[in-house]
Order: C-alpha cells, then sequence, then structure tokens
C-alpha cells in the first residue's frame, strides 16, 4: 500500500515529521512501516515534547541503582535487598473504558516491576475525578475502582495507600495514576538492554489480538465529541494471565538464561523489540508468522501495533530455549521464538517470507523529533485580601464539619474496603493513614510509601505547586517514621502545543526538580501524559508524586491515631495562617484565587529530620502532617483513628482563629508526646531551631476549643466517613 | 504435623498459608495441582486466590482437576481438610461441603476486619479455643454463602454451621452480615466435621503487627489437636 501524507497524518504524525521520515529513508514508508514510526515517534513513547526537560532532573544518590531510561527506577535498601519502583498514567483509557483502563493501567505498572526481576509487593493509585456532581463521575469513580481492585486483587498483591481528588477540570479527561512497588535481590535485576548477535528473541505470554492498536496514539491525542468511538483502542485485561506471567518470569529468572527482557507495553512488539535493539546497538529480525495470535488473518500492521495485554519479549541465552518453554508451558502460557538479534542495527520484519520492514533502529530511536516548545512563565498571584469580619458570621465548629465532610477531604474507606490491602500478610499499616507500610517479608525492614498531588497550588503557580508536592510526599514518609529515599514522578498535564500549558509542565518540574535536589529525594523513574485535554479545555496540571521511604526496624513505625488521655499534642513548624488556595477558602468562602502557601525547603528538611531525631529517642507517641484543612483537620484525623479527643489551649498569638486552624501552611507535623517526655522535646526542638507551638492535651471523646461548644468525635466520624458512601448509594 | 498446601493455577494465598503454618510449627509441603498423589500428609489446605480466574464460576475449574480425587480419598479417611475463601469456592464445587458461594449483596469486593461467632467447637479446628468471638479477616467478591431451605435444614441439624459472621459482642444479625451470607454463615463443614470451608483469612492475622493476631489462636488449636 502506498503511503501519503494524509494517511501519515491520520496516523497522528505532522506533515513536517512524515517529510522527516521519507527523506530519513530516501522513500516512503510502506503503511506497516508508518505504523512503527507513528508507534515510534508520538509522544507517549518518544517523549518528544517534554525530553530536554526530563534530562534536567535530579535521579542520583548513594541509594539509586537504577534511575530513569529502564522499565522502573531501582534503590537500595541494604542487606543485597533492593526496592523497585514507578508510577504511571493511565489517563485516556479509563476516562473511554474505566473498568478496563483502569485494570489495564495497574496490570501494565506491575509488568514493568517483575520485568525487572523483582516480584510486586505493594499496589497504590492516584485518582483525579471531575466534580462529584458531573454526570459522569459517579460511573467513572466505580469503574475505575472495580477495574484496580479486579486487577490487582486478582494478582494478589497489596493495594496499600492511594489518594482521590475531584474537580471540575478533570470533568472532561480523569486522571488514573497506578504505582507499584516491588522487592529483588539487588545482584538479580534484569535490565532491557539487548546484548549478543543470534541471540532468539522470545515471546511469552498472552496472543496478540486486535485490541489496542492505536493505544499509545490515543493517548497522545486530545478528546472531542467522539470518544466513544475510541473504545476498540483500550486494551482488556486478563489478571489471571498475568499472576501466570509474573509466576512463570521469576520461575524462568531464578537461573541464567535471560539476557534482556522488556514487557509489551505502549505500542506493544514495535516499542519493546525496538528499545531492546536499541539500547543494545543490535539489531533485530523477527518473523511474524511466529508470533501467536488470537485471531485469524492478523496483518503485520495489526501485529505491529496491537496492545493486548500480558505479553513479553525475552531475549535469551543460546541454548537455553527447551529449558525456558518447559517453565512456560507448565504455566500453561505460549513460548515462541519470533526473531533474533544481529548486527544490522536495523529492525528487519518478516511475514509470509517477504520483507516487510526493513528501518535502521537509529531513525526510530535517536532521530526521534524532540520539541522545545514555547512556554509561558506564571506570575504568582497577588496575595487575597480577606475580610476578616466576614469570618465573625462563621463557626469553627460549623466549617470543621463541613470540611471534613467535603469530596477531598473525607475518608475513602468505601474505595479502598474493595482493594485486597492485607495479602502478602505483610501490610502494617493501611490505606487512611499518612503512608501505606510493607514489611520486607522475613527482615525487621519495612518500606513506606505515598502518592500526593495538589493540582490547586500547581495550577495557582506551578513553580511553588511543584516544589510542595515533593514536600508533601517527603512529610508523609516522615510521619510514619520513616527516612525518605527516592520518588517516581506521573506528570499529568494539557496541551503542550499550548504555551501555558507547556509553562505549566516546565515551572512544575522545576518545582520539583529544586525540592528533590535539597531534600535529597532522588526522581528515579516516571512517566509524562499530556494532551489530558476536551474541546480545548485541559486539566490542572497535576504532577503526581510516588515516594518511598525505609524504615529499618518495623516495630518502631509511627501511626497517626491519638494514644493516650493526658498526652501533650505539640505543632512542629510555624503557623502564619495561610489562608489562599485552601480547603477553606475554596469550601467555605467560595474563594479560589491567590497564591499557594509559600515552600521554605531549609525549613522542610530541617524540620522533618528533626522529628526523625525525636522518633530515633522514642519520645513520639503518633504523628501526622498538616496539609488540606490545617491544624484542625488534621488534629480531628488524628483523634477521629484514636477515638479521643483535646482540650486545646489558649491560642498564645493573636492571629485569627480561623487563620490558626485552617491556614495551609507547609513544614508542619502535629505530634503527640508524653508528659515525662515534654521536657527533653522541647530541648531537642530548640537545639535544632524548629519553631513549635503547644496546641493541647488529649482528653475523652470531645475536641474542646476556647469559647466554642464541645465537639464529639463520633459526630465528627460521622460528617468524616459518610461522604462517600452516601454519594455513590444516591 | 504435616500439611499440605494445594497450588492452583490463580492460588495467591498460597505463600501467605505456608508462612502461617510454618510459623506455628506445622511441616508443610507445597504440592502443585496437576500432581497424581498428595504426599503424606495431616492436614491438606485449599488455599485463597482466584484459579483459574474465578472464570467460569469461582472454584469451578479447578474443583475438575487430577489431584481432586486424591482430595475426595482423602477426606474419606477422616484427616483434615481446610478451604479457605477460593478454596471454600472449590470445597462446594466438589460437592465435599454442601450450598454455594454467590456475590457479595453489594457487588462489590471486601477486604475488612469481622468479628465470627464460633458456633460448633467439637471440631479439630474449633475445639479448644476459649474465645467464643474472634476478630478475623475477609477478602473476596464471592462470600455470599447461599442453599435451599432442605440444605440449611441439614446442615443445622447436624451441626454443620462452623461459624458465623456477628458483632464484637458476639450478636450475629443483618446488621455485621459483610456480605448477605444466608443466616450469616462464613464457615461450613462437612457431615462427618473433618473438612471445613470458611470466607475468612486467618493467615493473614498472625502477629500483633497486621490487623490482628486471632488468626494464630485458629492455628495453634489445629496443632494442639496432634501433640
Amino acid at each position: 500500500m502506498v503511503v501519503n501524507e494524509k494517511i501519515a497524518i491520520e496516523h497522528g504524525l505532522k506533515k513536517e515529521e512524515f517529510e522527516k521520515i521519507c527523506n530519513l529513508l530516501k522513500r516512503n514508508p510502506n503503511i506497516t512501516e508508518l505504523a512503527i514510526f507513528s508507534a515510534m515517534w508520538n509522544e507517549h513513547c518518544s517523549y518528544k515534547s517534554s525530553k530536554v526537560h526530563l534530562k534536567t532532573l535530579n535521579s542520583k544518590s548513594k541509594k539509586v541503582i537504577q534511575g530513569p531510561g529502564e522499565n522502573a527506577g531501582v534503590v537500595d535498601i541494604g542487606d543485597d535487598d533492593a526496592i523497585v519502583f514507578k508510577i504511571e498514567s493511565h489517563n485516556h483509557p479509563s476516562f473511554i473504558e474505566p473498568y478496563q483502563g483502569a485494570a489495564t493501567g495497574v496490570g501494565g505498572i506491575m509488568r514493568d516491576i517483575f520485568t525487572m526481576g523483582a516480584r510486586p509487593i505493594a499496589n497504590l493509585n492516584s485518582l483525579h475525578f471531575g466534580s462529584p456532581q458531573h454526570k459522569k463521575t459517579k460511573n467513572l469513580l466505580r469503574g475505575v475502582v472495580q477495574g484496580i481492585g479486579g486487577y490487582s486483587n486478582c494478582i494478589g498483591v497489596p493495594t496499600i495507600a492511594g489518594q482521590t481528588c475531584f474537580d471540575e477540570s478533570y470533568n472532561g479527561n480523569i486522571l488514573v495514576n497506578a504505582m507499584t512497588i516491588g522487592l529483588v535481590n539487588k545482584n538479580k535485576i534484569f535490565y532491557s538492554k539487548a546484548v549478543g548477535i543470534n541471540k532468539p528473541v522470545i515471546y511469552v505470554g498472552s496472543k496478540t489480538g486486535r485490541d489496542g492498536i492505536h493505544g499509545a496514539s490515543m493517548a497522545s491525542a486530545i478528546f472531542d465529541e467522539k470518544i466513544e468511538e475510541k473504545k476498540p483502542t483500550v486494551q482488556v485485561g486478563d489478571p489471571f494471565t498475568e499472576k501466570l506471567l509474573l509466576e512463570a518470569c521469576l520461575e524462568l529468572m531464578v537461573g541464567k538464561s535471560i539476557i534482556a527482557i522488556q514487557d509489551m507495553g505502549a505500542a506493544g512488539l514495535t516499542s519493546s523489540s525496538v528499545e531492546m535493539a536499541s539500547k543494545g546497538k543490535l539489531g533485530i529480525e523477527l518473523n511474524l508468522n511466529k508470533v501467536p495470535c488470537r485471531e485469524e488473518n492478523m496483518s503485520p500492521y495489526e501485529i505491529m501495533l496491537s496492545e493486548s495485554q500480558e505479553r513479553m519479549l525475552i531475549i535469551l541465552e543460546n541454548g537455553k530455549e527447551k529449558e525456558a518453554k518447559k517453565i512456560f508451558d507448565k504455566w500453561n502460557l505460549d513460548f515462541e521464538i519470533i526473531g533474533k538479534t544481529n548486527d544490522s542495527k536495523k529492525i528487519e520484519i518478516y511475514f509470509n517470507n517477504e520483507k516487510t520492514v526493513d528501518i535502521p533502529i537509529d531513525f526510530l530511536s535517536e532521530s526521534a523529533p524532540q520539541y522545545d516548545r514555547k512556554w509561558k512563565k506564571t506570575k504568582l498571584p497577588q496575595k487575597i485580601k480577606f475580610k476578616k469580619d466576614e469570618f465573625k458570621s462563621l463557626k469553627i465548629n460549623d466549617c470543621l464539619k463541613k470540611i471534613l465532610s467535603s469530596p477531598n477531604i473525607c475518608e475513602k474507606r468505601w474505595i479502598w474496603e474493595q482493594y485486597d490491602h492485607t495479602i502478602m500478610g505483610d501490610t502494617i499499616q493501611k490505606p487512611g493513614g499518612d503512608a501505606g507500610v510493607v514489611r520486607v517479608h522475613g527482615s525487621k525492614k519495612a518500606i513506606a510509601a505515598s502518592v500526593d498531588s495538589s493540582a490547586n497550588y500547581c495550577y495557582s503557580h506551578p513553580l511553588t505547586g511543584g516544589k510542595q508536592v515533593v514536600c508533601e510526599s517527603w512529610r508523609n514518609l516522615i510521619s510514619v517514621g520513616s527516612e525518605p529515599i527516592a520518588i517516581t514522578n506521573c506528570l499529568n498535564f494539557g496541551n503542550p502545543e499550548k504555551e501555558k500549558n507547556m509553562g505549566e509542565f516546565v515551572e512544575c518540574l522545576e518545582g520539583i526538580n529544586d525540592a528533590s535536589k535539597y531534600l535529597e529525594f532522588p526522581i528515579v523513574s516516571g512517566n509524562v501524559s499530556f494532551y489530558n485535554e476536551t474541546k480545548d479545555k485541559g486539566i490542572k496540571p497535576t504532577p503526581t508524586i510516588g515516594g518511598i521511604g525505609l524504615i529499618k526496624e518495623y516495630e518502631k513505625m509511627i501511626t497517626m491515631d491519638i494514644k493516650k488521655i493526658n498526652n501533650h499534642v505539640i505543632v512542629l513548624g510555624k503557623t502564619d495562617g495561610h489562608l489562599d488556595q485552601s480547603i477553606f477558602a475554596k469550601e467555605i468562602l467560595g474563594e479560589k484565587k491567590g497564591p499557594p502557601p509559600e515552600v521554605n525547603l531549609f525549613n522542610e528538611k530541617n524540620i522533618g529530620q528533626t522529628l526523625l531525631k525525636l522518633h530515633k529517642n522514642n519520645f513520639i507517641e503518633s504523628a501526622h502532617d498538616v496539609s488540606l484543612g490545617g491544624i484542625i483537620v488534621a488534629i480531628s484525623k488524628m483523634c477521629i483513628k484514636g477515638n479521643k479527643g483535646i482540650k486545646i489551649g489558649k491560642l498564645k498569638n493573636l492571629m485569627n482563629k480561623f487563620e490558626f486552624f485552617f491556614g495551609e501552611d507547609q513544614a508542619r507535623y502535629i505530634i503527640e508526646v508524653k508528659e515525662e517526655n515534654l521536657d527533653k522535646v522541647q530541648d531537642i526542638l530548640n537545639q535544632n531551631s524548629v519553631h513549635y507551638d503547644k496546641l493541647g492535651i488529649i482528653m475523652k471523646n470531645y475536641i474542646e476549643i476556647e469559647n466554642e461548644p464541645k465537639l464529639s468525635i463520633d459526630e465528627l466520624k460521622n460528617y468524616n466517613n459518610n461522604w462517600i458512601k452516601n454519594y455513590m448509594v444516591n | 504435623m504435616k500439611s499440605s498446601v494445594i497450588i492452583f493455577p490463580g492460588s495467591n494465598c498460597d505463600r501467605d498459608m505456608d508462612v502461617a503454618l510454618k510459623k506455628f510449627g506445622f511441616k508443610n509441603q507445597m504440592v502443585w495441582h496437576n500432581e497424581p498423589e498428595i504426599p503424606k500428609s495431616d492436614l491438606i489446605v485449599l488455599p485463597g486466590g482466584f484459579s483459574y480466574g474465578d472464570y467460569l464460576r469461582c472454584g469451578s475449574i479447578a474443583g475438575k482437576s487430577k489431584i481432586i480425587n486424591s482430595l475426595i480419598d482423602f477426606v474419606k479417611s477422616g484427616r483434615l481438610v481446610l478451604g479457605i475463601c477460593n478454596g471454600f469456592q472449590i470445597l462446594t464445587e466438589t460437592g465435599l461441603l454442601p450450598g454455594v458461594l454467590q456475590r457479595n449483596k453489594n457487588l462489590e469486593f471486601i477486604c475488612k476486619n469481622v468479628f465470627i461467632k464460633i458456633n460448633n467447637n467439637s471440631n479439630s479446628f474449633f475445639n479448644n479455643i476459649k474465645k467464643n468471638v474472634l476478630k478475623l479477616h475477609i477478602a473476596h467478591n464471592e462470600g455470599n454463602y447461599f442453599c435451599s431451605n432442605d440444605e440449611l435444614k441439614t446442615i443445622e441439624d447436624n451441626n454443620q454451621i462452623a461459624i458465623t459472621y456477628c458483632n464484637s459482642e458476639g450478636l450475629s444479625n443483618e446488621e455485621n452480615n459483610p456480605n448477605g451470607a444466608i443466616k450469616n454463615i462464613a464457615g461450613v463443614l462437612n457431615k462427618e466435621k473433618n473438612v471445613l470451608g470458611m470466607m475468612p483469612h486467618p493467615e493473614r492475622m498472625i502477629d500483633k503487627y497486621l490487623s490482628g493476631d486471632d488468626g494464630s489462636i485458629f492455628f495453634e488449636n489445629i496443632l494442639g489437636n496432634f501433640k
């Protein structure tokens, strides 16, 4: 078939890009070749708009074994143990078909982890939906939650933490970001770089069908009213097959027969074969008649673009084929030798004894377009002058109840009880805390993990927002008593061809990078999702950060539930009462403007490290970071979890009560301390120049604030727990 | 005491069960589903998971495995068989236990702590447990136990209802029924009381850092019968 410009444009390529292809090849490509170019050159696979900026990211520390560029990042946690982890988006498919979109998102990220030889030990997810009132939201939420559960529950990996946010900017583009953490012996990590010529290229897993064709290019496009027609581009997941594939791969990995391994994710067989050859600077030859197909008469075009799930490509040592096949036979999975490596530095594909593809690998990878797109800086918005007279008509208690039962603050038990969070028998902190925690099986160690985003802050001022979200992750990890190690990021943005959106990307990334460097919290893996836009309306910039931390002795993990009556409660960090961009401003005052709270990286690091010092001395009974909703929401959640109350002392400064309780100043934690340790705690805080305020003393059943009626914890619990259940039932 | 855990394709609580059994002193072996013979054992466990992806019907394909014939002989010999979650579903599919497990009433997967009341303690699974109510953990999509009225009468008459969902005080009613199971049934025994199927996962409750450790009481009791 003759390929012309029109067909190229239909495949998502730009006119100039098609010309470049013809120039490189010195001829027009055929349709299969065009398919391969379009798959490798789209935004999703080539990172063409983001690469110049991603290169600048801080990705090194003593603990980093593998940074960005592999299937996932790897960090050292001592004793030959390493953690492999990554977060990835599955936004576009999940909006079109929520159950399958979310399910295959989880399946895809888990494959990235076990491809490297690691057994997945925990899953997390970050979800953003449109306004709860939007007609699609409820069904999307139900479908996504069931899809995530359906896949991860079946594989048998616990889902230990997550976040769910609602905002009208996601009405037409929801975000589904899935993260997996795996455990591996640091001397037995598998990579995707092909080495050596005449090595067999093996296809394992499910058969190839016609599902998901053009999935990667769909994920690189904006939506319009015809999105329903894109349903066939959504892949269909089969977690049962993935479970078999997981066990079979790990069984094969015990031996020494694998040279390189790569999962077939976005752009399926195309990207996996090209990437392996490209990394090894080799050529690869495939015979598509050997590819196990689910449907009859599949063309080379369809085989190369299919995104059927649960498939892997392996480069094996010569002579190990029999031994490897035996394992896949045991697990009832397809195993076919479909080609070999060579030194041609080309991808050559045969079908029915004819050569149908002949492209130098470099054309697909190194020659792929890279754009340094134009972008616009976002100015720091002016601070709102709140009319404090207006506050006089408000009651703290009423505001608190309203905020605790608001969609973004309420308890999300309805969601996480649909995820198996206890399988594998090592979950020692369930969803609903600051971070999920799983033990490293059979050791004293545990891994803490959290996923965070702050789209409102990022929208208001991307640079500050980018910093803040990394700090939020750091704080959540510190709050459970872990030492933060590294992060993975999922960068969800609008259309990069628009200067404003591109600017949001560039500045968020700069903020993320600044915080990452200062906190020595390197970025080891990640993914970019652009074009989250429908009919010209883009989402708020939403970088999601997945952080992991190490707890050396899990018996010493901190939890946020208040422990004992008469203990003292202290707020670490200074409260200035920043209300702009706060939940209070939005939910109570209806004010959406103003700058986000300032991020001071010195304070962030110093206070976090001081908290860990206090913890080392066993001075902390419970801890929680102060984030959305400020001090009062933070202490309410601690009280609800611990089923106890607090008598809050007289505020010593003359600050407005609303600013004090609901302000969202950064770098703050609430800690619970025993009376007998109080002096020693204050000494350590003073020695480390950490500002602190005594908040109050733990008592039974009620939150008591001076000059306000008592608030019963049971009542607060109802406000906090019921929103989502009522929303989903009605 | 020797135990065997049978692994079907899609089982995913097999390792957790192995860890639990070994922790309490069982000499446990893992057995792949198409082995013709089961090694010498005092207890066989069918673990939780999604055998054969729960395709067709939960437990139905595993219920036709090669190893099931040996399992039936094993049951006839009077030795103990325990099915947890998917294992319970498999046991009902083979007919070794009465009734069926349907989709949860709310059509949602449920993962949470529950209380169960021991209804029959004249069997080797619960005989010397002093507590009447245990805190255990459930994680399932199809735990809604159902049987016909005649069957219900039979299992009640034969005292086959092993455990029921209840509150912390041992009260069983609609409010503390997580999945819609008839009579709050969480686990049943066969007529001879040597086969137990239950939805809760005791293997996930074996130390105090987890959601609880009442699962320990369960395993220690079984082991106690062999000392």
